[in-house]
Order: C-alpha cells, then structure tokens, then sequence
C-alpha cells in the first residue's frame, strides 16, 4: 500500500473533526510524521506512515503487540532516525537537529516508560529533582517545593524518601509521571501507563492524564494496547497494524467501525485479520515429521 | 586452514574495532572531564563506591601477600645468607610490582565488575534512555564520574595495598622468623627509592585508566538482556585482567 492509500484509508467516521486528514490542521500540529519508513534488520516495522498529533488533546496510539507502537515513541522522541519520510515536532523537523537541538526540544517534552524507568541510585525525592538539577540553578528551597507539589500530585508525597526499589509497580509509575511533568512540558508520552496496574493505580493514572492535560493544556500522547482504558480519556486514536496506520478518530468512531481489522482490535477477538498464529508451516505436517526443527 | 584463518582475520579484526570504538569513548569522555569536575560530588560518591568499598578486600589481599613474601623471602635469603635484605627484596617488589598488578586484579573482580553491571543494568531497565530523553546525557552523569572514580582510586588503593603488605612482610619476616628488625628497615629504606615508587603510581594509574575505561564502555554497550548484563560483567574481568598484565610488561620494559 502507497502512502497516498495510507493516508486516505484508515479515516473512521468521516463526518467528525478527525486527527490525521482534516484541513486546517497542520497549524494546529505539535506531531506531524510524514510517508514514515522504518525497519530492523529484514523486518519492515513501518512503511509509509503518516500521523498528525494535534496540540492540547489527548492522541491514544493503539495497535496490537508488535506493532511498533513503543518504536513509534522512540522516532517521535528522536532516539532513533527513519529510513525515510519526515518528523516534525514542535515546528521542528528531526532529521535536521542537531545533538543540542534534540536536547533543547526534549526539555519540552516528559517521557513515562513502561516500567518507570526511575533511577534506582536516587530516592524518590532525587528522581524527580533530577531534571531540575540538571537544567536549572534553582535554589534547593524553592527545588523542594517543586519536587513536593509534583508528588503531591500524584499522591505520593509521603514516599518521598523511599526507595524505587521499596515502590509497588503502580507507585514506580506514579514517580516517574511526577518527574515527567517536573519541568512542565508542552508535551507528555506514555508508553504502557496501563501495563500490570491495579484497578486502583489504573484509575488514578487516568484521572492524571486527563487532568494534566486539562488543567495545564499539555499534549499527551498515550502508548496502550488497553482499548478500554485509553478510550475513556482519549481524544483522538490511531490504530496501527501491519506497518501502517489502519484505522484512526476518536475511541467512539473507531467502536462503530464496520471495518474488520478495527473490531477485532476494539472487541478482542483472537483471530481475524491480524492472525492468532505466528506464520508457521503445516501444523499436521510439522507433527509427523521426523526431525526436531 | 582457510576456515581457521578467516576465524583468526575475523577476531583480530573484531578486536580492532572494539579498540578503536574504546578510543571513541574514552575521547568522549575525557571531553566531559572538565564539567564533571565542576560537580565532584559526583566523583567523590564514585571514589567511595569504587575505592572505600573495595578497601576490605585490598587490606586482606595485601596482608596475606605480604606474609607469603615474608615466608618465602626468609626461606630464599637464608639459602644465600642475605635474610637482612628481606625488606629491600619485599618493598621493591610490592611498590613497583605486585602492589599495583594485584590491586588492578582485584579492582576488576570488585569494582570493575559492580561498575559495568551497575551500568548495564541502567541500560537494561531504561535509565540510560530517560536520562537521554531528560536532555541529559548519560556519558557526562554516569560513566564520567564512574571513570574518574575509578582512575583516582586505583594508585591510592595500590599505595595501601603495598603498606599493608610491607606490614605483613615484617609480621611474618621480624616478629615470627626473627630477622633483625634494625636490618629489615635500614635496607629497605636504603634500597627504595622515590623513582621506584613513582614507577609504581604511574602503573596503577594507567591501570586505573585501563580497567575503569573498560569496565564503563562495557557495561555502557551491554545488550540490554540479563544474560547481556552478565556477558558484559564477565568481559569486562577478562579484558581488564589480560590488558593489566600486558600493560604491565610495557610500562616495565619502558621504565627499566
């Protein structure tokens, strides 16, 4: 499939302001990923992508596992270069930043990984003054006042002299959220906030993003395969699948889709247009046969 | 004998790039060295982890060579009849020699192997890639005060290692196996000269450099697989051990 059919296919619902082809957008952007080419080793991860974030909304990037969608991260963030096609965050096209440049964009970005990604040399407390200390000559005063109101968002002002290693998985996340946001940046990823959380921590990681990105009119671009989940809070979803965007609108568009590989993706079913089986030879004749492999 | 010569052409080649990919890092952080200064806590933190932590080991190590030398230099002298030449004998090769070599053995089985799995760890659970994605480099925060650490310990852990072990030398030597106390000193003191000490410090900071390099890029390159991690630790004692011994012998031979 070309970029142009890409481009033009996945629209769901077309009547509804949408996130990718609407015109009149592009000033709106903060993310504008353009005939995307990306892939490892023989592996095609990506061919011709083409996805439009649009500043102080909420954008779930969905899609099941494999998918590239934490490999989407990764290039939107600059850790790693395409083979082909562009990315323009903040006005600022990727491929001609310079180290320093990359560095300065990311100071305006917040990144939650899937695991938390917390410095385990460092205290609760330390984990989130890190991005201040490193980028500011603020005094320590007014460095713990920071630090403390980001974890009293979060809730967790009274860990703040423990350990990462002392943190439940839930409340790991929850840290790293409140470093994320330290240095109030325009934008905030999530990579998996969801993965492995209790209902409880799910529900207070929702209610963070939706009010983050509220009250301080942040971009939020959220990483999930938890469609139920990122649903309730997204404003615009992308579904991504076989290297390209398949289907994209808000969470209600992409429910109502008629469209097969959206379904099974939205309702969980285990076989369809994306295989339950990994491409494997004969299953009768793999059997019976003699040697081992 | 194509295959085995391909094998061979294939390592050398492999190791080169590994050498010259070292050379890369090394630059890299050498650049960063004057800012790390500026923040030597960092670097204080660092010499704690790698020197005050690895002091144990180094005492004990020094100790029991030093009562080893002891025995046996008693046992050989007594043969020539020149046992008063013990402490000459024991000082010369503890300072120049086994001082610096054992305490650069043993930094890569303690310090050097928690430095490169400590990193390679960073590296498998994402903290090297959240720093990047805070603006900051992991090069400057992590390996940087981790090579000086290490660079600043090694002599001083090498002096220690040679004091302890002049100390056990005498334990065993003048307490236990009677050679003249006045002798043991006086000829040592006689016999060592501050080149001779000089030559031992310069070693153990190109040991010092030798084994902190490696045990950083290591863990900084490691795959990010708990089997990657324990690859990396186990390299970085082999590679640190093997370019100890050789460094050794040219810095001997260029400072004979």
């Amino acid at each position: 499939m070309t970029s142009a059919q890409s481009a033009a296919a996945p629209r769901v619902g077309a009547a509804d302001a949408g996130p990718a082809s609407d015109s009149g957008v592009a000033g709106d952007a903060i993310v504008e990923i353009r005939d995307l080419y990306y892939g490892v080793g023989h592996r095609q991860i990506f061919e011709g992508l083409d996805i439009t974030i649009r500043r102080g909304r909420i954008t779930a990037i969905m899609g099941p596992s494999g998918t590239g969608k934490t490999t989407l991260l990764r290039l939107i963030t600059g850790q790693i270069l395409p083979d082909k096609g562009t990315i323009v965050v903040d006005g600022q096209n990727l491929a001609h930043l310079g180290r320093k440049g990359l560095f300065d964009l990311r100071k305006r970005m917040g990144m939650l990984f899937q695991n938390g990604a917390l410095l385990t040399d460092l205290d609760v407390f330390e984990n989130v003054a890190f991005p201040l200390r490193e980028h500011t000559d603020l005094p320590e005063r007014l460095i713990r006042h920071i630090v403390l109101t980001k974890l009293h968002a979060v809730g967790l002002r009274g860990a703040a002299q423990m350990a990462p290693g002392e943190l439940s998985g839930g409340m790991a996340r929850r840290v790293a959220l409140a470093r994320a946001m330290v240095m109030d940046p325009g934008m905030l990823i999530y990579d998996e906030p969801f993965a492995g959380l209790d209902p409880i921590s799910l529900g207070v990681v929702l209610r963070l993003i939706r009010q983050m990105n509220d009250a301080l009119g942040i971009t939020s671009i959220v990483v999930s395969h938890d469609v139920q989940e990122i649903s309730t809070v997204a404003d615009d979803s992308y579904l991504l699948a076989e290297g390209r965007v398949v289907a994209s609108g808000s969470p209600k568009e992409l429910h109502a889709s008629k469209s097969e590989i959206v379904r099974q993706f939205m309702s969980g079913m285990a076989d369809g247009p994306v295989p339950f089986h990994y491409p494997a030879p004969d299953y009768t004749e793999q059997l019976l046969a003699r040697e081992k492999k | 004998m194509i295959g085995v010569a391909q094998d061979l052409w294939l390592s050398l080649r492999r190791a080169l790039e590994t050498l010259g990919s070292m050379g890369l890092f090394l630059g890299r952080m050498l650049a960063y060295i004057p800012s790390a200064l500026l923040r030597f806590d960092l670097v204080v933190a660092q010499i704690f982890n790698a020197g005050a932590l690895s002091l144990v080991i180094i005492m004990l190590c020094g100790l029991f060579i030093g009562m080893v030398l002891g025995l046996l230099g008693v046992d050989l002298l007594q043969r020539v009849g020149s046992e008063d030449a013990l402490g000459a004998g024991a000082a010369l090769s503890l300072v120049k020699e086994l001082g610096p070599v054992t305490t650069s053995l043993l930094f890569a089985g303690r310090a050097g192997t928690a430095l490169a799995s400590e990193i390679g760890l960073m590296r498998a659970t994402d903290q090297l890639s959240a720093m990047q994605m805070m603006a900051v480099d992991p090069v400057k925060r992590v390996c940087v005060p981790r090579f000086l650490g290490g660079v600043i310990s090694m002599p001083l852990l090498a002096v220690i290692f040679s004091a302890i072990g002049i100390f056990g030398t005498q334990l065993i030597g003048v307490q236990v196996m009677s050679v003249d106390a006045g002798a043991f000193w006086s000829q040592m003191r006689a016999a060592v000269e501050l080149q001779d000490v000089m030559e031992g410090v310069v070693k153990s900071f190109a040991f010092g450099i030798a084994c902190s390099l490696i045990a950083v890029y290591e863990g900084f390159n490691a795959i990010p697989t708990a089997e990657g991690v324990g690859r990396a630790t186990t390299r970085t004692v082999v590679i640190s051990s093997v370019a100890t011994l050789i460094l050794d012998y040219i810095l001997t031979a260029v400072m004979l």
